[in-house]
C-alpha cells in the first residue's frame, strides 16, 4: 500500500475527512490507516518496539546476573524469587503508578515497571536452565580439565539456552502487551493510540492499533524462535532422531 | 631410552601409596590405606561392592577428590606437584553414560581437551577424524550430536574423547555399564584392540567380574570401606581367591571362568594323535568353548589345529584339571 505524503492534521486522530471516518458507526476505515500510517501508527509502533526492547534487554541482563549469583548461592535464589513473585502479583497499573512519585511521569517509570515484570519470568527460566546441565556432563567437564569458569560458560550457560529462550519468548510477548497499559502513565507507544481511540470511540484506530500490537507480538516471537534455532542446533538434531 | 618394545607402550606407571580418604561425617573411610601399583601400559580393573570406594579411588587420581592421607605417583611424580586442572588435561577420563556434552557435536566433543590445551583448530579437527577412525566410526559422525547416536556409538566417542590429547593414563568409571550384553561385548573388543594400538595405562572400574576378567592385566578387589581385598592377575584371582569374600565375588563358577583365559593351543599335547572322527578345534579357541564342544559331542578329546595344521590333542581330563586347580 502506498502511503500518502504525511498530512499535518490539526487533530491527529481525525486526520482524514472522508465519509467512512466521519461516520462514527463504521468499523474500520482503511483510508484512515493509510493516511495516518506515517504520522501516527508508525511512530507509535516504533516507540512500542523501543519500550519493549529496552525492557527485555535490561530485564535479561539483571535476571542473568541475579541467576548467576543464585546459581552459586541458594539463599539468593529464594530471596530474589520471592521478591519478584510479589512484584508479579501487583496489578500492572498500580505497579506503574507506584513509581510515579519517585521517578516522575515518563519513560523511566514505564521501563522500571516493564523490567520488573520481565524479571520473574527470566530469572526463573535462566536459573532453571543453568541448573539443568546433566550431572555426568558436569563431572566430565571437571574431570577432563575444565576450570569452574570454563564449565560454567561452556557447559551450564550453553545448556541453559533453550530455557533462556523459552523465558525470553514469554517475557517479550508479555512486555508487548503490558506496554499498552503504560500509556496511562505517559502517552507513548501503541497504548497511546488505544487510549485515544477509546476516548473518541473511534473504532478504526482501536482496531488498527490492537492488530498492530498482536502482529508485533507474533513477529517478535517468531524472531526469537528463529534466533534460538540458530543458537541451539543440538535441540533440533535431538528432535529429528 | 628404549624405543623398541614388543607392544606399544605409551602409558605410565601409577602408584597409590597408603592412600586413605575419609569423607566428613562418614564413619567408614571410602578408601582405606590403599597401596597398589599399576605397571605402565597395563589395564587394572577395580571391582567390588557398591559403595566400596572404586569411584573415589579414581577421582583421587585426577584430584576431583583430595586424599586424607597418602599420595599417588604418576610416573614417579606426586600428583600434588601439578595444578589439578593441568593434571586432568593429561589424564583421559571416561564415565558411565559417557558424560558427552549434549550441545556439542561429536567432533567438538572429541576435540574439547585439545581445544582446552590450545591446539590449532585444524590439528584438533584432524585429530578428531583420526580418533573416529580408530574407534571404528564413520567420519561423517563428527557433525552429529550425541542424541543422534546409539549407546554403543556414544561409548566409543567417550573413549575417543579421552584419547584425544594422547594421555598416558586413562580413568574409566563403569564406561560400558549402560550397554546391553551384545553391544558391551563389542565395545570391549573394540577397546582391547585400541588398547593394543595405543598402549595406555588404564584404571577401569566395573561391576561385572566377567568384564574384569576379560579386560584386566590385574584386578583389584575392593571390599566395603575401600579396603583392598586382593590384587592379582585374573587367572591368579580365579585360581586362588584370597578369602571367602573374593571367592564369593568371583563366583562359584570361577573354574569355568578360568577356562575363558586359556586357549586350546596353549594346552594341547603335541605328542598325542587323535583318532579319526574326534572333534576339531582351532588353536585360538578358549578352553571354555572347547569344553562346551566336547560335552555337546560327547567326546573325550579333540584335535587342535593351528594355522599350519594339527598341533596336538586336548583331553577332557586336562581341561578338568585346569578348571579344578585351586
Ligand atoms: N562426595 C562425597 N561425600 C561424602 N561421601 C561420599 C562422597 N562420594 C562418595 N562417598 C561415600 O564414599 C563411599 C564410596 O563411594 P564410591 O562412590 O567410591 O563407591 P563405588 O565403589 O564407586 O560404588 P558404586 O559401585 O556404587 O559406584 C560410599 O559410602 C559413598 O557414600
Ligand atoms: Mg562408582
Amino acid at each position: 500500500m502506498i502511503s500518502a505524503p504525511a498530512p499535518t492534521p490539526v487533530i491527529p486522530s481525525f486526520g482524514g475527512s472522508d465519509a467512512c471516518v466521519a461516520n462514527t458507526n463504521s468499523l474500520f476505515c482503511p483510508s484512515w490507516v493509510s493516511q495516518n500510517w506515517g504520522s501516527i501508527l508508525q511512530p507509535e509502533l516504533l516507540q512500542h518496539i523501543e519500550l519493549t526492547v529496552v525492557a527485555v534487554v535490561i530485564g535479561t541482563v539483571i535476571a542473568f546476573v541475579a541467576a548467576l549469583i543464585a546459581f552459586r548461592h541458594g539463599w539468593f535464589a529464594q530471596g530474589f524469587g520471592a521478591i519478584s513473585a510479589i512484584l508479579y502479583t501487583i496489578p500492572s497499573l498500580a505497579f506503574f503508578e507506584m513509581f510515579v512519585p519517585v521517578t516522575g511521569i515518563g519513560m523511566l517509570t514505564i521501563e522500571i515497571g516493564l523490567v520488573g515484570y520481565t524479571l520473574l519470568i527470566l530469572f526463573r527460566n535462566i536459573l532453571e536452565g543453568l541448573r539443568a546441565a546433566p550431572a555426568e556432563a558436569l563431572t566430565a567437564a571437571a574431570g577432563i580439565g575444565m576450570t569452574p569458569r570454563q564449565t560454567f560458560w561452556k557447559v551450564n550457560v550453553r545448556l541453559a539456552l533453550p530455557a533462556i529462550f523459552a523465558g525470553l519468548r514469554v517475557a517479550t510477548v508479555t512486555t508487548i502487551s503490558l506496554a499498552t497499559v503504560a500509556a496511562y502513565i505517559s502517552t507513548i507507544g501503541l497504548g497511546a493510540g488505544i487510549q485515544r481511540a477509546i476516548q473518541n470511540s473511534f473504532n478504526t484506530e482501536l482496531l488498527a492499533t490492537g492488530i498492530l500490537t498482536i502482529i508485533l507480538a507474533l513477529v517478535a516471537d517468531a524472531l526469537i524462535v528463529l534466533i534460538q534455532r540458530v543458537l541451539t542446533p543440538w535441540q533440533r538434531a535431538a528432535r529429528r532422531s | 631410552m628404549i624405543d623398541v618394545l614388543e607392544d606399544r607402550v605409551s602409558g605410565v606407571e601409577i602408584e597409590f601409596t597408603h592412600v586413605t580418604k575419609r569423607f566428613p561425617g562418614q564413619e567408614q573411610p571410602a578408601v582405606s590405606d590403599l597401596s597398589l601399583t599399576v605397571e605402565a601400559g597395563q589395564i587394572c580393573c577395580l571391582v567390588g561392592p557398591s559403595g566400596g570406594g572404586k569411584t573415589t579411588a579414581m577421582k583421587l587420581v585426577n584430584r576431583l577428590i583430595e586424599p586424607t592421607e597418602g599420595d599417588i605417583l604418576i610416573g614417579g611424580k606426586s600428583i600434588t606437584d601439578s595444578d589439578p586442572v593441568e593434571l586432568r588435561r593429561g589424564i583421559g577420563y571416561v564415565i558411565q553414560e559417557t558424560g558427552l556434552f549434549p550441545h556439542m557435536t561429536i567432533g567438538e566433543n572429541i576435540g574439547v581437551v585439545p581445544q582446552l590445551l590450545g591446539w590449532p583448530k585444524k590439528r584438533t579437527t584432524e585429530r578428531a577424524a583420526e580418533l573416529l577412525k580408530l574407534v571404528n566410526l564413520e567420519p561423517e559422525m563428527a557433525k552429529r550430536y550425541p542424541a543422534q547416536l546409539s549407546g554403543g556409538q556414544r561409548q566409543r566417542v567417550g573413549l575417543a574423547r579421552a584419547l584425544a590429547a594422547d594421555p598416558p593414563l586413562m580413568l574409566m568409571d563403569e564406561p560400558f555399564g549402560a550397554l546391553d550384553h551384545i553391544t558391551r561385548s563389542m565395545v570391549q573388543d573394540e577397546f582391547l584392540r585400541v588398547h593394543r594400538e595405543v598402549g595406555k595405562t588404564v584404571l577401569f572400574v566395573t561391576h561385572d567380574i566377567d568384564e574384569a576378567i576379560k579386560m584386566a592385566d590385574k584386578i583389584a578387589v575392593f571390599r566395603q570401606g575401600g579396603v583392598l581385598a586382593q590384587y592379582a592377575a585374573p587367572d591368579e584371582l580365579l585360581a586362588h581367591p584370597a578369602d571367602d569374600f573374593v571367592a564369593d565375588l568371583v563366583g562359584a563358577d570361577r573354574g569355568i571362568k578360568r577356562l575363558s583365559l586359556r586357549t586350546a593351543g596353549e594346552l594341547a599335547d603335541s605328542g598325542g594323535t587323535a583318532a579319526d572322527g574326534t572333534p576339531r578345534v582351532e588353536a585360538g579357541t578358549t578352553l571354555r568353548e572347547t569344553l562346551a564342544l566336547l560335552l555337546s559331542e560327547g567326546a573325550q578329546e579333540a584335535s587342535v589345529h593351528g594355522d599350519a595344521g594339527p598341533v596336538g590333542v586336548i583331553t577332557l581330563e586336562k581341561i578338568r584339571q585346569v578348571a579344578g586347580a585351586s
